[in-house]
Parts: C-alpha cells; structure tokens; sequence
C-alpha cells in the first residue's frame, strides 16, 4: 500500500488539543479547569487510505474528528488538509472546503431530519452548494446516489421513519458522497448496526473508497471492525495517541501496555480459541479527563510502570518502520 | 435433578399500530442450576421479550403473554399473582439491564437502593443490611465502599453502576441472574471486568445465568450452552462448541461468518448477511429467515420448520435442510474419526 502512495499527505495533524472550559456555580461562575479533550496529537492520514482512530469513551477520538471537520476550534496545533490550515480559511474557502470533506454519523436515527423524505435529505446538500441548480438533474443525482449506496431509487419519497437502521445509515452515507468528497471522517459509521446488517455497509465503505477513490479517518470502538476496514490504526487514551501503526503490525504486535490490554480485552467469536486465551483486563478505570495524571496518562493502570512514568510524559517514539510507541518502558 | 428453569413453548405478543407483532412464538429452554446459558440474537429477534416474559415485566397493554409455562423451580410462575411475582424478583430470581443509569432509582443512594431489596426480601433490620451491602459492594470490587454507600448513582462511573446493580442482584443468593446486555453500553475493558466479575460469582455461588446478547464473542467467551434466536423463534440450540464449529442453520452459518473477528487480517470482503431484517408484522406460515437464506427451497414457504435433533446431543436446529448443513471443518473431522 504505502509505495502507492504520493508523498504529500491528504490530512496532516499536528500538536492538535482541544480544551473544554469546566466552570463551577450557577450565580459566581467560575472557571475550574480544563477538561483535556485532546491533547497533542500528531498523525497523518494519506490520500487513497482508511485510518482507524480507537479507544474507549472519552479518549477524544471523536473530538479529534469534530476538529478536523471545523466542528470545532481546536485550543492549539495545525490541521493541515491538502496544504492548507483548516482553522485559517476565509469563509469562502470554507464553503469549499466542505464540498471536500464530509462525515458520517453513528446513529442513523437522530442524524437523519425525520420530516424530510430520502430525496431531500440527499439532494439538501446538492442544493445549498449550488451544484446542481436544475431540480430534474438533481432528482436523477439523488436516484443515483441511492442505488451507489444500494438502495432501490423508489426510496426517494421515503420517511426516515419508514426504513431499517441499515437502511437509513445507507441514506446518511449518499448524502455525505453527495458532493464527490475526498475525504470522510465515519464517526461510529457502523456501531448502532445490527451484526447482519453491519457487514453489508462495511463492505458498501469499502466500494465506495475504492471506486471513488476516497480518504476515510474511521472513528470507532470496535476494534474487530477497524481490523478488517482501515490500512492503520492510532490508539487513543486520555486524549493522547498512544500508538500508531500499519493494520497487521498493530494487532498482531501491539507494543504498549494501553494497546496489549484493550486488545486481550476483545472477546473473539470462538469458544475453543477464547478457552485458550490469556486474559488480564487493566485494573480500575479510566481517569478524569479534566485532572489527568501527570507524566504517562496510563501509569496508574500500568502493569509496567516505573517511577519516571509519574513524571514525564512519554512521546511517540518510532521504534519499528512506521510502527510508533508513546512507552518509555518498550523498546523495538 | 430437574432443571432450574424451563420454558415450554412460550408465546408473547404486542398489539402495535401496524398490527399484532408475535415477538416470541413459542419458544422452549431449560437452564440447569449453575449454568450460563447465552441467548443471542439481533434487534427484534424477541430475545429480550422472552427474558422479561420469564419475569412478568412485559407492559400489558400493549403486550400480553398468550401461552406456555414458565416453570422455575418446578412450580410455574405463569399463575403467579403480582404479589407472589415480587417475592421472586429480587430474591430467587436477579435482574442485571442493559443501562444501569435507568435501572437504578437517581434520588436513592446506593446503600439504600441495596438495603432496600435486603429489607424487602430478608426481612434484614438495618444494622444487618447495612453490614450486608457493605459486604456486597467489596464483593463486586468497588473500591472504597464505605463511601460509594452513601453516594447517588449519578456520581458512579458506568462500570460502577453495573457493578452495583450486580451486587443488588446477588443480594438476596439469587438461584438465577437474568442479564440483558448486561455490558453493552459500557467500553470493551469495563466490559471485560464485568463479566469476568458475574462469572466467578456465579461460579463461586452457584448461580445459573441466563445471558441476553447480541455480541457472539461475549458468548464465546462466557455460555456453555447457545440459544439463538430470529424473528421470535430460537432457530437452533446447543452446546457453545457445537454452534460455534458446527452450526446447522444457515442463519447462524450466515451469522458467525458475517462478524469481522480481531484475529484475522484484513479480508477483502466481509460476507454479510443478504437482505433486510424480518418486519415482524408481516410474516407468513413460512421460515421467517427464507427471505434472505441461500439455501431456501419451495418446501421453505409452506411450513415454519420445527426443532430437530442436528449433530451431538442437545444440538437441535430449525431447518428442513439442516442435515445437508454439515460445515466443511465438521465434515472433515467426522471423516478422519471414519
């Protein structure tokens, strides 16, 4: 994969934090802290490639995407998209950089307008871009979006209402492809599917990044379905990625102790190889983000703790090709 | 001995605005004492429904249990008034939801909510139950429990409120917890702890689980025996090893192939299962599973198949074909055992 790959960066992230003002009092508010969403994160993501962004509640995977879609005004770093810094563009700069960029959500239930039929909800974004103005063309548009999605074109004058959940996660993913996008962030594209009904649209994100040659940063939990989908994986904890590495490389050799633990954690559908499995889920929970541990996040679950993880805070070290650790404690 | 529970042809229906809806149609299970018993289906597959029916909490309107038994203990709790039905909830019977923030009562603290079921079902006087739920929250692994007695479930973790609807489940030496997607809502981890936590007490107090789920990795993991359901019916049944290597209905053929699995690397397609899932109000005399089965024959449209022996002992599958259902694996070991 990576030899296909230009050298120039469809996504680049860099020192990206993202902190929440937390006040206390209804009468004297007063500010209390921060809760540190995301705090510095650095990856890239290449055009052509699907990267998995894990972790569990809270770890900031999808704040991250909220800030690269400019949901967001992010507290510090860049977002580099094509070259150019998300947080600097001028309004019309803007305008076209959503064209570019599109998102789909996880719950097809509440993202869907309930009181707009399928075509409309397709067609609105056709619309407010001015794309398409002639209503004929655009109603073929819609039809043919449908049926890249697999739907039956008749949908059109359909409710929300009126169709499955794998359905209408089909409607949410025509209406995102609805401006030829390069680039989607699928937050939790597939977590409210049934298992059935998740794989077909799993194999729908695949055809369609190949056929239209697209960019996905894959936001999920579920970490057997990043496996299958993405070409490389980022771990997060406490607002941190704490590894990044190619698909096989994570999940068949994953360094970090956060990695190893939410891996082992996962149960596999096998009785014979889950009889066999060793199993050690980390102890206690994960911390307030709004008073984070000094030093290494991780270092009061860790079973590999020293006393320099309370103090500093690791950074992501490149300790096999393309393989990055934030550990001070492993080594390639 | 006779089973803890047993469930013989167990029908649950709901009049809904676009008709009758049979969620459960006529389902039959036993659960041995100390057993954990998985029930895995998808959304609407009635799983739920037939947990809840187990324990007289379907809403009625618009639901109604309209026939089979429903015996615990070898005394059928069908009959029972709503007074006799509390005594058992609780007590011989424990609940473990989905969604722990709903379940647990917000304005009570959780030393109460947990001395409260002591009070009701043991007559315990507060001293006792207050040294009981102390006991109980140490045994659920909270730490600090002196303190988490006096807190609200608000101020608890996810994790914590499923720990503590745990320790308020085995409060009273239930003979059987019910949990329905006990770990779902929570992160893998947690879900890890939890269940890991549910499965050494059951094993150290002998207590028989029935687990509603749809993850078949959480079944793996934790049933020795398998129910799966579709569209109200359980369609097969068996041992967790037998279902799992040797399935014999090709919708849980289709389902266990349809799962990506963390230990394999990337394949190029996913085989998903075809079509859309069974629209309850709308199926006919035929398997409900025909619609989207690649191995439907006409002999599919004109009966539902019954349950029928398939493979080892206690394997049973609905399906007219199922004997011709053999998966390559199980046809080759068979063949070697030749």
């Amino acid at each position: 994969m990576t030899g296909l790959v230009t050298a120039a960066p469809l996504l680049e992230v860099r020192g990206l934090a993202m902190h929440f003002p937390v006040s206390e009092g209804i009468v004297l508010s007063r500010k209390i802290g921060d809760v540190k969403a995301v705090d510095g994160v650095d990856f890239t993501i290449n055009r052509g490639e699907t990267l998995g962004l894990v972790g569990e509640s809270g770890c900031g995977k999808t704040t991250t995407g909220r800030c690269i879609l400019r949901l967001e005004r992010p507290t510090a770093g860049e977002i580099l998209f094509d070259g150019r810094d998300v947080n600097r563009m001028q309004r019309s700069e803007l305008v076209a950089l959503r064209r570019r960029m599109q998102v789909i959500f996880q719950d097809p239930y509440s993202s869907l307008n309930p009181r707009m039929k399928v075509g409309d909800i397709i067609a609105e974004p056709i619309k407010v871009h001015g794309v398409e103005p002639d209503a004929a063309r655009r109603r073929a548009r819609v039809r043919e979006l449908l049926a890249v999605c697999g739907l039956d074109p008749k949908f059109t004058d359909r409710y929300p209402h009126e169709m499955s959940g794998g359905q209408r996660q089909r409607v949410g993913i025509a209406r995102a492809l609805a401006l030829d996008p390069e680039f989607i962030v699928c937050d939790e594209a597939v977590s409210a599917l049934d298992v059935s009904i998740q794989a077909q649209v799993v194999n729908l994100l695949e055809d369609l990044r190949e056929r239209f040659g697209l960019t996905y940063l894959f936001i999920a939990h579920d970490l057997s379905v990043v496996r299958h989908l993405c070409q490389r994986v980022a771990v997060m904890y406490l607002g941190r990625i704490v590894e990044m590495a190619d698909n096989n490389e994570l999940f068949d050799n994953p360094l970090h102790p956060y990695t190893q633990a939410l891996l082992s954690a996962v149960p596999i559908p096998d009785p014979r190889i889950e009889a066999m499995r060793e199993f050690h889920p980390p102890k206690g929970e994960v911390p307030s983000p709004l008073n984070p541990p000094p030093g290494c996040v991780f270092h009061p679950r860790c079973p590999m703790a020293v006393e320099g993880c309370r103090r500093d805070r690791p950074v992501l070290r490149e300790l096999r090709p393309g393989h990055w650790v934030a550990c001070s404690e492993v080594h390639g | 001995m006779p089973p803890l529970l047993e469930v013989r042809g167990l029908h649950t229906e709901f009049r809904t605005g676009a008709g009758l809806v049979r969620a459960v149609d006529g389902i039959s299970y036993t659960v041995e004492h100390g057993e954990t018993v998985a029930i895995v289906g998808e959304s609407g597959s009635g799983k739920s429904v037939g947990a809840l029916s187990i324990l007289h909490l379907i809403p009625d309107p618009p639901g109604r249990i309209t026939a089979g038994e429903i015996l615990f203990d070898g005394r059928d709790l069908r009959g029972l008034s709503e007074a006799e039905m509390r005594r058992i909830r609780g007590r011989d019977i424990g609940m473990v939801f989905q969604e722990p923030m709903t379940s647990l009562n917000p304005v009570l603290s959780v030393g109460r909510q947990i001395t409260e079921t002591l009070e009701q079902h043991q007559d315990a006087d507060r001293a006792t139950a207050d040294r009981r739920a102390l006991e109980l929250l140490e045994m659920v692994g909270i730490a600090d429990p002196v303190r988490r007695l006096r807190q609200y479930p608000h101020q608890l973790s996810g994790g914590m409120r499923q720990r503590v609807m745990i320790a308020i489940a085995l409060a009273c030496n239930p003979r059987l917890i019910i949990a329905d997607e006990p770990t779902t809502a929570l992160d893998v981890t947690i879900q890890a702890q939890i269940l890991e936590l549910m499965k050494s007490l059951a094993l150290r107090f002998n207590v028989a689980q029935i687990i509603i789920t749809h993850n078949l990795g959480v079944v793996a993991r934790y049933a020795s025996r398998v129910n799966v359901m579709y569209a109200g019916r359980i369609v097969e049944a068996g041992g967790a090893d037998a279902i799992y290597h040797n399935p014999r209905h090709p919708y849980t053929m289709a389902l266990l192939r349809s799962v990506p699995r963390l230990d394999r690397p990337r394949q190029a397609r996913l085989a998903p299962v075809d079509g859309q899932p069974p629209d309850l109000t709308r199926l006919d005399g035929g398997c409900a599973f025909r619609p989207r089965c690649r191995f439907a024959v006409d002999q599919c449209a004109q009966a539902q198949p019954a349950l029928e022996r398939a493979g080892a002992a206690g394997h049973v599958a609905a399906c007219f074909r199922s004997a011709e259902l053999v998966a390559p694996e199980a046809a080759a070991a068979q063949e070697a055992a030749a």
